[in-house]
C-alpha cells in the first residue's frame, strides 16, 4: 500500500479514528478508482471509507487538510527538483546547506525539510516535548554538524571577515533551526495530539476526583461526556430477552391455527425488562461536595437513556433538585445547589425523614436507590427504621463512599450500620469508579 | 468457495445493469436525469459503492432523501428496487426466506396417500427407507422457499437495488445476521446450502441514529452523511419536484426554510417539507410570501406545536431577512452541531 496513505490511517488512529485493516484496504482500492488528481474528490471518498461517524468525519476533515497541504508542498517540492534536475540534494554538507538557505528557493528547501524529516523518523513524534529533540536530529540530517564546525572556524579565525561569516552561518542556522521546528511541529499535530490527549485523558479518568482542580474542568467535563455516551450505547440496547423453555400456549395455538394447529411456530414466553429508574440522593457537605459535582454530571448526561431519574441533594435538610438542573446550565444548577443545601452541618437521619414525608412515593421496585455521602452523621440519630423501609421498597440501594474502607466505622461515620440494607457499599475515588458504579447499576436492569 | 466480489473480478461479469455508472459526474447527471438533484459527496459515495461493492450506509435526518436516493437509482438504472423496511422484531422469515409450509404439509399428505406406490415393491424395510430418503430432499427444496427482499435481490440477473430502510430501528440480532449478506453477497439456507448472487445488488442502508449501529455493520459499510441541503441546491430540487413555482417566491421561501433551521427548535423541516410548503404555495396560488400567509401555512413546515409557538412571532422579522438575503450568500449546515 502507498505510503502516505498508511501514514495518514495512522494519524487518524491516534485521533481516535478507529480504522480496520479491512477498512484500510478499501481505502487502498478507493486510491486506485479516484487517483490523487481530484483532492476534493479523494477527501469526499475517504471520508466515505474511514471515518463512520459525525464525530469522526469532523477529525478526518481537520486532519484530512493538515495532513494532505503538507504531502502537497513535499510533492510539488519534489516535481521542480526533478524538472530542474539540479544537483543531488541527498549530499549534504555545510557549503550545501548554506547555498540553500540563502537561495530562497522555497519549494527546494521544503523538499530537503521532507528527506531530513525522513531520514530523521519525525513522523514517529508521540508527545510536544519532542519537538525539539526531532528538529535537532532534522538539522543534523541536513549538514548541521558540518554548518557547527564551520562556524566554530570562522570565530576562531576572528577580524571583521570572520565576524561576518560567522553571523552568516548563525543566521542561516537559525533559519534551519526554525523551519525544522515548525516541521516536527506539524508532525506533532498530525501523529502526536491525538496520542497524548489520550495519555492525559487516561491519568486523569485515573486521578483521584477531590485532587482535581478547576484547570482540569474542561477536560472531566469532555471525558464525563465520552463515558456518558459509552455507558448510554451499552446499555440502550433493546431488552427483550427470550424466555426460552416457558412455552406460551395460547399465542403459539393462535399463530399455528393456519396449520391445523400442528405447531409449526412455537412462540415462548417474553419476559420485559424493567425500564431503569435512578434515584440519587447525594449529601453536599464540604467534604463530599466535588464528587457529586461528577456524578451529577455523569447522570445528567445520561439523561436519554434512563428519563427517569431524580437527584436529591442534603448537609441537613434534603431537597429535590431535578428542577434546577434542568433549568440552569450545570455549573450554574451546581453552584445554587451547593449554595441551598451546603451549609447545614450533616444529618443522614434528617434527611431520611425529609424523604419519607415529601417524596416517599419516589421510591418504588424498580428503583435503584443511589447514595453518595461519607455517612459521618455528627453522631445524630441515623434513623435505621426509614433506612429499612426505603431499602426494603426499592430494587436495590447503591452505596458510593468517597472514604477509603479503612476510614469505615471511625469517629462518627456510621456506614457499617447502614451496609447490611445496601446491595453493595463501593469506594469511589476516581472518574473510572464512577463510571464501573453506574455501568452496575444499569446492568441490573438487563 | 467462490471468490468473493471484488471490482477485478466483477469487470468479467458480461452484463450488469450498473454499467452506466461510470463516473461520480455521470452519476450526477443520471440521477438529475430523474428527478433527483446530488451533490459530489453523495455521487462519490455511489460511485465507491459500485466500484468497491461495498453497501452504503446513509445517516441523516429525516426527509433528507435517504430512501429516495435509491427509489432513484432504481429509475435511473431501470433495476428493481427491493426495500426492506426494519422494525423491532424483523427477523430471517420475513428478511431473508420462508419455507411455504402449508405445501410441504400438503406435500407429506399427497406421499402418505402415495406411500405404498412409492415402497409397494420394495421387500425389505431398508429398501423401503432408501426409497423414501430420496424424497425428503424433495421436502426442503427451493420449491418450497418463499423467498423474501434480501433472497430476491441475491437471485436478480443483472443487479437490483437493495434498500434497507430504518436499519436502526431493527434488533441487534438482526444487524448481526445482515453481515453474511452485506459482505459476501450470499445467503446460507441450512438445509440447501449456500445462496450466492451472481451479480450483486447496490445496497442503500440508511439510519436515523435511533440506536447507535454495531462496529461490525459500520466497517463492512461506505458511511455517508446527507445533512440538510444549502440554498441554491434546496432551490434546485423544489424546482425540479414542483413545477410552476415563480423564481422570485421560490428564492424567498428557500431563505425563509434556511433561516428557520438556524434555530434551535424540536424538529428543523427538512427537503421534504420544504417541497410540501412549495406545493401548498402553489395550491394556494401565492405570488408572494406575505407575514399572515406564512402563518397560516407554517404548520406545513413545523410538526411540533412548540416550534410554531417559537418561529411564529420571529416570522415578520425573518421574512425581512430573506427577502433582503443573496440566494445562494448561505453555506449547508453541514454536520450536525456537535456541542
Amino acid at each position: 500500500m502507498e505510503r502516505p496513505l498508511t501514514n495518514f490511517i495512522r494519524a487518524l488512529r491516534s485521533s481516535d479514528v478507529r480504522v480496520s485493516t479491512g477498512e484500510a484496504l478499501d481505502a487502498a482500492h478507493t486510491l486506485k478508482l479516484i487517483g490523487y488528481a481530484d483532492r476534493s474528490m479523494l477527501k469526499d471518498s475517504l471520508a466515505c471509507v474511514l471515518a463512520k461517524s459525525p464525530e469522526e468525519k469532523v477529525t478526518f476533515d481537520e486532519l484530512f487538510e493538515l495532513y494532505f497541504s503538507r504531502q502537497e508542498t513535499a510533492s510539488n517540492a519534489e516535481q521542480d527538483q526533478t524538472d530542474s534536475s539540479d544537483n543531488d540534494s541527498s549530499e549534504t554538507d555545510a557549503s550545501n546547506l548554506v547555498d540553500l538557505m540563502e537561495s530562497g528557493d522555497e519549494s527546494a528547501i521544503s523538499l530537503a525539510l521532507e528527506k531530513a524529516a525522513e531520514a530523521a523518523g519525525v513522523d514517529n513524534i508521540r508527545f510536544s516535548t519532542q519537538v525539539a529533540y526531532y528538529a535537532q536530529q532534522m538539522v543534523k540530517q541536513m549538514g548541521g554538524e558540518a554548518l557547527q564546525a564551520r562556524l566554530l572556524e570562522a570565530l576562531q579565525q576572528g577580524g571583521p571577515d570572520g565576524d561576518a561569516e560567522a553571523q552568516r552561518l548563525i543566521d542561516v542556522r537559525r533559519d534551519v533551526t526554525l523551519k525544522a521546528r515548525d516541521r516536527a511541529e506539524k508532525a506533532f499535530q498530525v501523529f502526536g495530539a491525538g496520542e497524548t490527549q489520550q495519555f492525559r485523558d487516561d491519568y486523569a479518568a485515573e486521578k483521584k476526583l477531590s485532587a482535581i482542580d478547576r484547570s482540569d474542568m474542561e477536560r472531566m467535563k469532555r471525558l464525563i461526556a465520552k463515558i456518558a455516551k459509552r455507558l448510554a450505547v451499552k446499555h440502550s440496547r433493546r431488552k427483550r430477552r427470550r424466555n426460552r423453555g416457558q412455552l406460551d400456549v395460547r399465542r403459539t395455538m393462535r399463530a399455528n391455527a393456519g396449520f391445523d394447529g400442528v405447531p409449526f411456530n412455537v412462540v415462548w414466553r417474553q419476559k420485559r425488562k424493567d425500564k431503569p429508574k435512578i434515584v440519587v440522593i447525594c449529601d453536599v457537605s464540604g467534604s463530599v461536595a466535588q464528587y457529586v459535582r461528577f456524578l451529577l454530571l455523569l447522570l445528567w448526561s445520561m439523561k436519554d437513556v434512563v428519563p427517569d431519574m431524580h437527584a436529591f441533594a442534603f448537609s441537613f435538610r434534603l431537597g429535590s433538585v431535578d428542577e434546577v438542573l434542568e433549568q440552569n446550565d450545570f455549573e450554574t444548577a451546581m453552584a445554587k445547589i451547593l449554595r441551598e443545601y451546603g451549609m447545614g452541618s450533616t444529618s443522614y437521619g434528617q434527611a431520611w425523614s425529609d424523604l419519607k414525608i415529601n417524596h416517599e412515593q419516589i421510591i418504588d421496585r424498580r428503583t435503584t436507590l443511589l447514595i453518595l455521602g461519607d455517612a459521618r452523621s455528627n453522631y445524630g440519630d441515623p434513623r435505621m427504621d426509614l433506612f429499612r423501609e426505603f431499602a426494603a421498597r426499592a430494587k436495590r440501594v447503591i452505596w458510593l463512599n468517597p472514604e477509603g474502607p479503612g476510614l469505615w466505622g471511625t469517629g462518627d461515620s456510621v456506614i457499617p450500620r447502614y451496609a447490611p440494607f445496601c446491595a453493595q457499599v463501593t469506594h469511589v475515588s476516581t472518574l473510572k469508579d464512577l463510571e464501573r458504579a453506574v455501568d452496575e447499576i444499569l446492568s441490573a436492569y438487563n | 468457495m467462490r471468490p468473493r466480489p471484488t471490482p477485478e473480478n466483477m469487470a468479467k461479469d458480461l452484463s450488469t445493469g450498473y454499467e452506466p455508472m461510470t463516473s461520480v459526474d455521470a452519476i450526477t447527471a443520471g440521477l438529475e436525469g430523474v428527478g433527483y438533484i446530488s451533490t459530489k459527496q453523495i455521487s462519490t459515495a455511489v460511485f465507491l459503492a459500485h466500484g468497491l461493492r461495498k453497501p452504503i450506509l446513509i445517516e441523516g435526518p429525516a426527509g433528507v432523501g435517504k430512501t429516495d436516493l435509491a427509489a432513484s437509482l432504481s429509475r435511473w438504472l431501470d433495476l428493481p428496487l427491493l426495500r426492506l423496511q426494519c422494525y423491532e422484531g424483523l427477523d430471517e422469515g420475513k428478511a431473508l426466506y420462508e419455507w411455504k409450509y402449508g405445501k410441504q404439509l400438503l406435500y407429506t399428505q399427497i406421499l402418505k396417500e402415495k406411500l405404498n406406490e412409492v415402497i409397494g415393491d420394495a421387500g425389505s424395510l431398508e429398501s423401503s427407507l432408501g426409497k423414501l430418503s430420496s424424497f425428503e430432499d424433495l421436502f426442503f427444496s427451493e420449491q418450497f422457499l418463499e423467498s423474501r427482499p434480501l433472497l430476491t435481490a441475491m437471485k436478480q440477473e443483472v443487479g437490483s437495488i437493495l434498500l434497507i430502510d430504518e436499519i436502526d430501528k431493527s434488533d441487534e440480532e438482526f444487524e448481526a445476521f445482515l453481515l453474511e449478506v452485506l459482505s459476501d453477497y450470499q445467503v446460507t439456507v441450512p438445509e440447501i446450502g449456500t445462496i450466492a448472487a451472481n451479480v450483486p445488488p447496490l445496497v442503500i442502508l440508511t439510519s436515523n441514529n435511533v440506536r447507535e449501529l454495531g462496529d461490525a455493520l459500520k466497517r463492512r459499510c461506505l458511511h455517508l452523511h446527507i445533512g440538510f441541503p444549502d440554498h441554491a441546491r434546496e432551490r434546485r430540487i423544489v424546482r425540479a419536484r414542483v413545477e410552476g413555482l415563480e423564481e422570485s417566491l421560490l428564492d424567498q421561501m428557500v431563505s425563509f426554510v434556511q433561516s428557520v433551521r438556524d434555530v434551535d427548535i424540536k424538529k428543523r423541516p427538512s427537503i421534504a417539507e420544504t417541497v410540501d410548503w412549495a406545493k401548498t404555495l402553489l395550491l394556494l396560488h401565492a405570488t408572494a410570501l406575505d407575514e399572515t400567509f406564512v402563518r397560516d401555512t407554517l404548520n406545513v413546515l413545523l410538526k411540533h406545536e412548540s416550534d410554531i409557538a417559537v418561529i411564529g412571532p420571529e416570522v415578520p422579522k425573518m421574512l425581512r431577512e430573506a427577502a433582503a438575503q443573496k440566494p445562494g450568500s448561505r453555506t449547508a449546515s453541514g454536520y450536525p452541531d456537535l456541542g
